[in-house]
């Protein structure tokens, strides 16, 4: 298991240290700032051996996090524990950075004794540490109370508290969405996925089951099959989707969603992502982009992009950026571009092309000079492909919300009285055009 | 107050308040004034002192000084107080033993506690301390908690046994406290029983014997319960717990099965790939006509790809992951490689991977992306990841028929580029595609050639120089391209030598006439100028070769080449099923075993896929190059456990050469280093077959079997035996590296007729040769040692036997034999390195033993030994050691150090090593001394089914210094008389009687007569040693 938890800043010097086991001793701080982070060249691995001890790192700004260990423990796990740890952290006192963590280290140590025992991970959901972890103390508790934290850290039901009241039950779907897509210069699609988030911020009273329903294929299918009296065009007429593969928050019954392939659950308080999917097939890609790059002798490219915009004429896109990459020994760009504004970014080595707003169904196109320094370097441009970023205010993968019923038997509120709001923002991901 | 409303305050928005002061303070007189606030009435000031010195403790500063200060602040009810207090002891105890004692009773007091958050936090403190006079007092709490009616404080407790057992075992033992943990497996919460299973886990790896988990159904049952209700946590503890267990049948298996899947949903990772652990598992079970055997391997394919767009370190663990499970069940993920295409913003060891796994899907369906998607790489930034692209393209074209052509045409472009490392890379790579698909490309040798000055890599300077020996007759200036890299012949690497002088010997058999010179100046270099022993073999090998028999040559060294394999660089089977019992672990990332990387008793245990029923399969007659590896490991194996069986039976008593010929044919075809290592052992042992079956009698077949060996050193045994009476020192030959192992033994060992009748061999060849002055000096030099020492059949020396294992030896894996060989005793190792990092700084030592055996020198390891690699020592002994007698008396106590560690094996020698040639006792002597021992020193033995009479037996007792002094028949029965003289000079008197009357002699009886009657056991196993072998 984890026999040592590190934080170090961006020199390498230790902010948080702690050691779960006896194997890892106090030189393994060093060997990891040594090899690892004063290393000449950059580390090609999160993992590092060094001496017969293994380092999995992760690096959250310019705070190194590192995990120790002499065992064969189980890798994902300690990645996982890890990202689990900075969110933790995060939900304490914001930003991971060297000044919120010297400001917090005392916090941090606590933290990392419940949640880390002998290197094992404990409950580490923000919700339940909350209720004990504070730095004030735990004086004023009555005995109720210290039970009911203790059977909630443990419980089934770890990561929601019992007696939780609203005034007003309201709950919040927001489906985000990230479209990513390589493109051939030709315009051929070398890959898309969608892979996409159900986040769910719920506000509701008591101990609610909740239900959720999208327009999963599988689903769908299944009840055009089962309901006779559903007129046939009907069902077909409904958008149904294939997804590739989804995962769960822990709160969802996994087993039923096996079997059945329902999404049942009892939310956590506050903000937390249900479900993680993606998908593969028929994807609505908003916008299209065409490159012309051509080399005008050997100091000059003319650079041509025009990007289309492919869904209804009536939505709107935002935060558009186009992101064409230029040559290492290019002096000078001239760029002249029908909508938004565009310039040259020589630290970056590229031309942005910025547009605030694109409605469907349009065109738009850039054309650009680029000047460029005669050099020896016999290697050619390795022409990165022109990436592309974007804001859409639908889902891609075409996942729609069928349904989410909120059930509190014990409670006097019923699933009419919950307010529900449901938002779709789709954005780009890794959205590239070969050039 | 004032500290209080600051913390009211850093528990706001805008923390302005910072404990970071606490990191600042370096002036000194520190620990004086700390150890003043700490003793302060005032209950702020010392929790402020504390965190300083909480502050300096984890920036490296030492305060143990104030460790009486700081516990004396523990007694409080300030839990924050008390935490920081724990902190501070967990890290200091140890250094202050007598100290921590002060702070049991509180430990004790607060186990107590109504506050289950207090209890917990006690028992989880108490075991962090390592104190051995604390832990006798923590027992009674400990055994308390356990039983907790808080499920928080038995979660605790739980854990704390497995921190108790690493200080203390014994006690954690004799406490009770084990059956008290297994109870808790049956525990009402989830938590509870998920860390019970993690710390029985632990606890059981470290008796891996003990059954300590003792899974069964009903225990299965309640885990498999428990993991749809624990934390994520939880769930992985529970199934890498799992993951042990042996379902008892298929439909077990099934079930358990059906409902891990459920868990490949998770939004956890690790939860995921634990999971997947489990499955691919308990797979092995189910019969693959099933139904739900094709549901599952359905299921799979979409979890892991979903595990590609975790974070990126992530992603790492799962690529290294899929890599496994990609080779053990290509179809799982085989339409899912566009997933594996490489991002641009990738970080690089994403990119690496990613590429591994592309290519190890490529196939005829996709191989038009693929490729595609490789050019675009080709041109990138980062030199590893471009370098590895090029390469991909080169194993498409090996793996994909159809697609060779594109990959030819893509790797010229890329020559074109003239960038000079994936020039380099591209020619090692057409290097390879020639030798899959001989007489297709050859072509493009012209552009090749262009680029034979910017080659400074070895890999790619004896790439191009194979290519150019191996197409001598299609390049016109082929001599002069050699010529130029002669010149500098001693600054090249041994690789490149190596490969130049094939590439030159090709060249002149292709070329007699014009090349004679160079052929002859390349032998001298090889031979006379050069220390490596490596090169000067293959160039007497060839020497020789050329001047005794040239038609015979140029049969063996212009052979058909066999086709190399289409798979590289797979995961050994064995290791490859072990590390699919360890998905989602460490091992499965560095793809090593986790025996390799972790110290002591843990992870040594060998995990195994449970065993598909009906699946054995015989492993000889496996050709195929996918499963050669297979069948080998398999069948060193059996040499171990069954020597005369295995390798005897179907192979070499028959005598039936074309089989010798085609085992040379197969073992050369490897072109993998790590099977050429296993090999290595294998056709050690097999030396000793030739030697048996006397297929040396017939003269033709020698080069042939030769060149199968000779990469693996065991050439100069050989010839050993082949010249009787010959004998050399194996002086650990420098091993070569893996490709020109492969070179040299496809392109001499392919040769399966060798009596075939061959064209007029080139005229000139004898001639010249003969003229060289070194021919019969070298040579001679090389194998007359001995000069005719009388030894019709030489003494025995048994097959290498395993002495250490690399899971016991990080990596070392040591076989060995004993020899004696004209008076000299030997011990002769083979040295494996089976670890991932080279070896180097071998030395030995013997512990002292009954005839004082001790080296007589040190062992000569002269180069590092490199993964995969063996090298064979020979290690003469003296017998001027210290004496101790040893039980058994053969027993040999070894000790051998490398630069990793030191490792000790015993070992057994037969005695026979012991016998001296001056052993023949004069037959008056022999009476007296027979008279002169007591009847209870003579011990009676018998040796059953022996087929020789008893002048072949005196003969080959002989062999090993057991010597005939007379011999008379009685009653049918012959009576041998013969003496044995130890090195100590003790003298053994030994009567033989064999039954002459039976044709079959199946039976001898001997009686055994000496001073120190212990050592007649030992005579006795020598006798029937040699009489059997």
């Amino acid at each position: 298991m984890i026999g040592g938890l590190f934080i170090y800043n961006h020199k390498g010097e230790v902010l948080i240290s702690r050691v779960y086991r006896d194997d890892i001793g106090r030189n393994a701080v060093d060997a990891f700032r040594v090899n690892v982070i004063h290393a000449r060249q950059q580390v090609r691995s999160p993992v590092t051996n060094i001496a017969r001890t293994s380092f999995f790192h992760i690096k959250r700004s310019n705070i190194w996090l590192a995990a120790v260990t002499k065992q064969n423990v189980n890798a994902a796990m300690v990645f996982e524990f890890l990202y689990k740890m900075c969110d933790v952290m995060s939900a304490y006192f914001g930003k991971i950075s060297e000044e919120n963590i010297k400001n917090n280290f005392v916090l941090i140590y606590e933290l990392l004794d419940e949640i880390l025992d002998f290197g094992y991970p404990q409950n580490s959901e923000t919700g339940a540490l909350k209720t004990f972890i504070t730095q004030q103390g735990i004086k004023g508790q009555t005995k109720e109370e210290q039970s009911q934290i203790t059977s909630q850290v443990t419980g089934q039901i770890g990561w929601r508290r019992e007696g939780i009241k609203y005034r007003r039950n309201e709950l919040f779907l927001d489906v985000l969405e990230s479209v990513n897509l390589l493109m051939s210069p030709q315009g051929q699609v070398l890959s898309a996925h969608v892979s996409g988030r159900v986040v769910m911020k719920s506000y509701l009273s008591g101990m609610p089951e909740c239900k959720f329903g999208m327009n999963d294929k599988i689903v769908i299918d299944k009840q055009g099959k089962g309901g006779t009296t559903d007129d046939p065009k009907k069902t077909s007429g409904k958008q149904s989707i294939a997804i590739d593969d989804c995962t769960f928050h822990q709160c969802v019954r996994l087993s039923k969603f096996d079997s059945e392939r329902s999404i049942s659950f009892i939310p956590p308080d506050g903000e937390y992502e249900l479900m993680r999917y993606r998908t593969t097939k028929d994807i609505i890609l908003p916008f299209r982009v065409i490159p012309l790059v051509r080399e005008v002798g050997r100091t000059k490219l003319e650079v041509k992009v025009v990007i289309k915009s492919n869904f209804k004429p009536s939505l709107l896109a935002q935060k558009i950026e186009v992101r064409i990459p230029t040559p290492l020994n290019t002096s000078g760009v001239q760029v002249i571009c029908m909508k938004g504004k565009a310039k040259y970014k020589a630290s970056e080595n590229a031309i942005v092309w910025k547009i605030k707003r694109m409605a469907g169904m349009k065109e738009s196109q850039i054309s650009a000079e680029i000047e460029l320094l005669p050099t020896n370097d016999k290697k050619k441009w390795a022409r990165p492909p022109i990436s592309m970023n974007f804001e859409v205010p639908f889902a891609p993968s075409g996942l729609k919300v069928r349904y989410l019923k909120v059930f509190e038997s014990k409670l006097n509120y019923s699933d009419h009285d919950v307010i529900k709001w449901v938002r779709y923002i789709g954005r780009s991901g890794i959205y590239e055009t070969r050039c | 107050m004032e500290w209080a409303s600051q913390l009211c305050e850093n528990r706001g928005l805008g923390s302005k308040m910072t404990d970071s002061k606490y990191f600042t303070t370096t002036k000194k007189g520190e620990i004086f004034e700390l150890k003043a606030e700490l003793n302060s009435d005032k209950k702020e000031k010392k929790k402020e002192a504390v965190k300083k010195v909480i502050a300096s403790m984890t920036v490296g500063k030492d305060v143990s000084a104030l460790f009486p200060d700081v516990v004396n602040c523990m007694q409080t009810d300030n839990l924050e107080l008390k935490k920081l207090v724990y902190l501070y002891l967990m890290n200091y105890a140890k250094s202050q033993p007598d100290m921590a004692i002060m702070a049991v009773n509180t430990f004790v007091k607060d186990c107590e506690d109504p506050n289950p958050l207090i209890r917990a936090l006690a028992v989880r403190t108490m075991g962090c301390i390592r104190v051995d006079k604390i832990t006798e007092y923590l027992c009674e709490p400990l055994r308390k908690c356990l039983k907790d009616e808080d499920p928080y404080v038995r979660k605790t407790a739980a854990v704390c046994v497995a921190k108790l057992h690493d200080i203390n075992a014994q006690l954690v033992e004799d406490q009770g406290f084990l059956d008290t943990l297994k109870d808790l497996i049956s525990d009402s919460n989830p938590m509870v029983v998920a860390n019970a299973v993690a710390a029985l886990s632990e606890i059981a790896e470290s008796h891996p014997n003990s059954n300590l988990l003792d899974l069964n159904p009903q225990t299965i049952n309640k885990l498999l319960t428990a993991l749809n209700e624990c934390t994520e946590w939880g769930q992985i503890f529970i199934l890498d717990c799992l993951a042990n267990y042996m379902p008892r049948d298929d439909r077990e298996s099934q079930s358990i099965c059906e409902r891990v899947t459920p868990r490949l949903s998770h939004a956890n990772s690790a939860v995921v790939l634990s999971a997947v652990k489990v499955l691919m598992k308990f797979m092995e079970m189910l019969p693959k006509d099933l139904d739900y055997y094709g549901t599952l391997l359905k299921k799979l394919a979409p979890p892991l790809v979903t595990l590609l767009s975790a974070e990126p370190e992530l992603q790492y663990v799962a690529l290294r992951n899929i890599n496994l499970i990609v080779q053990k069940r290509p179809e799982i993920l085989k339409h899912e490689m566009k997933v594996f295409f490489v991002k641009y913003n990738d970080p690089i060891y994403v990119k690496l991977e990613k590429l591994d796994i592309m290519i190890r899907l490529a196939s005829q369906a996709n191989i038009a992306q693929v490729l595609a998607e490789l050019k675009e790489y080709a041109t990138e930034v980062d030199v590893d990841f471009v370098r590895k692209a090029v390469r991909a393209i080169g194993r498409c074209a090996i793996k994909v028929e159809q697609s060779a052509e594109r990959c030819v045409s893509t790797l010229l472009d890329l020559i074109q580029t003239k960038v000079n490392y994936v020039v380099q890379e591209a020619i090692v790579v057409i290097k390879d595609i020639f030798r899959k698909y001989p007489n297709k490309y050859e072509s493009v040798i012209a552009t090749l050639c262009e680029n034979l000055d910017s080659l400074d890599e070895p890999e790619a300077r004896a790439a191009m120089i194979w290519i150019v020996g191996e197409y001598a007759e299609r390049i016109d200036n082929a001599d002069e391209l050699l010529e130029s890299f002669l010149e500098g012949f001693h600054d090249e690497s041994t690789q490149v030598q190596l490969q130049l002088l094939t590439a030159i010997v090709k060249l002149f058999l292709k070329k007699p006439t014009e090349t004679q010179e160079l052929v002859q100046q390349v032998l001298s270099l090889a031979t006379q100028d050069s220390d490596n022993p490596d090169l000067r073999d293959r160039g007497y090998i060839y020497w020789r070769l050329l001047s005794t028999d040239p038609v015979a040559a140029k049969e063996v060294v212009l052979a058909e080449k066999p086709l190399i394999s289409e798979e590289t660089d797979l995961i050994e089977p064995t290791l490859l099923e072990e590390l699919i019992c360890h998905i989602g672990t460490l091992a499965s990332v560095y793809h090593k075993p986790p025996s390799a990387f972790v110290e002591g008793s843990r992870g040594v245990q060998h995990k195994r896929l449970p065993a598909r029923a009906g699946s054995i399969e015989y492993v000889y007659p496996m050709y195929s190059s996918h499963q050669q590896r297979a069948a080998l490991a398999t069948a060193v194996y059996l040499v171990h456990l069954q020597p005369q069986h295995f390798y005897l039976q179907p192979l070499a008593t028959s005598v039936d050469i074309s089989k010798i010929c085609s085992f040379c044919h197969y073992t050369s075809c490897i072109n993998s280093p790590g099977l050429a290592a296993t090999t290595c052992y294998f056709s050690g042992s097999y030396v000793n077959i030739f030697s048996n079956c006397k297929v040396l009698e017939i003269p033709s077949i020698i080069p042939l079997i030769s060149s199968a060996f000779i990469h693996w050193k065991h050439f100069i045994h050989f010839s050993f035996l082949y010249q009787p009476g010959g004998r050399t020192e194996v002086q650990s030959p420098q091993p070569s590296s893996d490709y020109s192992e492969r070179e040299l033994g496809g392109d001499i060992g392919g040769s399966p007729s060798m009596g075939a009748g061959l064209g007029a061999a080139p005229a000139a060849m004898p001639a010249s040769l003969g003229g060289a002055p070194a021919v019969g000096g070298g040579l001679g030099d090389l194998f007359d040692l001995g000069g005719g020492v009388g030894m019709p059949t030489g003494s025995y020396v048994a097959p290498k036997t395993a002495w250490l294992l690399a899971m016991k030896a990080k990596g070392l894996e040591i076989s060995g034999t004993f020899a004696r060989r004209g008076g000299i005793i030997q011990m002769d190792l083979s040295l494996t390195n089976k670890a991932m990092s080279v070896m180097t700084d071998f030395a030995i030592q013997f512990n002292r033993n009954s005839f004082g055996l001790a080296p007589a020198g040190p062992m000569q390891v002269l180069t590092p030994l490199s993964p995969n690699q063996t090298i064979d020592v020979s290690l003469p002994l003296s017998m001027s050691g210290p004496v101790m007698k040893m039980e058994p008396l053969n027993n040999l106590q070894v000790a051998v150090k490398n630069n990793i560690d030191v490792f000790y094996f015993s070992c057994q020698y037969p005695l026979s090593l012991l016998f001296v040639e001056d052993g023949k006792m004069d037959r008056q002597v022999f009476l007296a001394t027979w008279k002169d021992i007591p009847n209870d020193n003579e011990a009676q033995f018998q040796i059953k089914d022996i087929h020789l009479n008893s002048d072949v037996a005196s003969n080959k007792l002989q062999g090993s210094n057991i010597f005939t002094i007379a011999k008379r028949t009685v009653e049918g029965q012959d009576m041998l008389y013969q003496s044995v003289k130890l090195t100590n000079g003790i003298w053994v008197l030994a009567e033989m009687r064999i039954q002459t009357g039976n044709p079959n002699y199946t039976e001898m009886e001997l009686s055994i007569k000496c001073r120190a009657p212990e050592v007649c056991q030992f005579v006795y196993q020598c006798y029937e040693l040699v009489l059997k072998n």
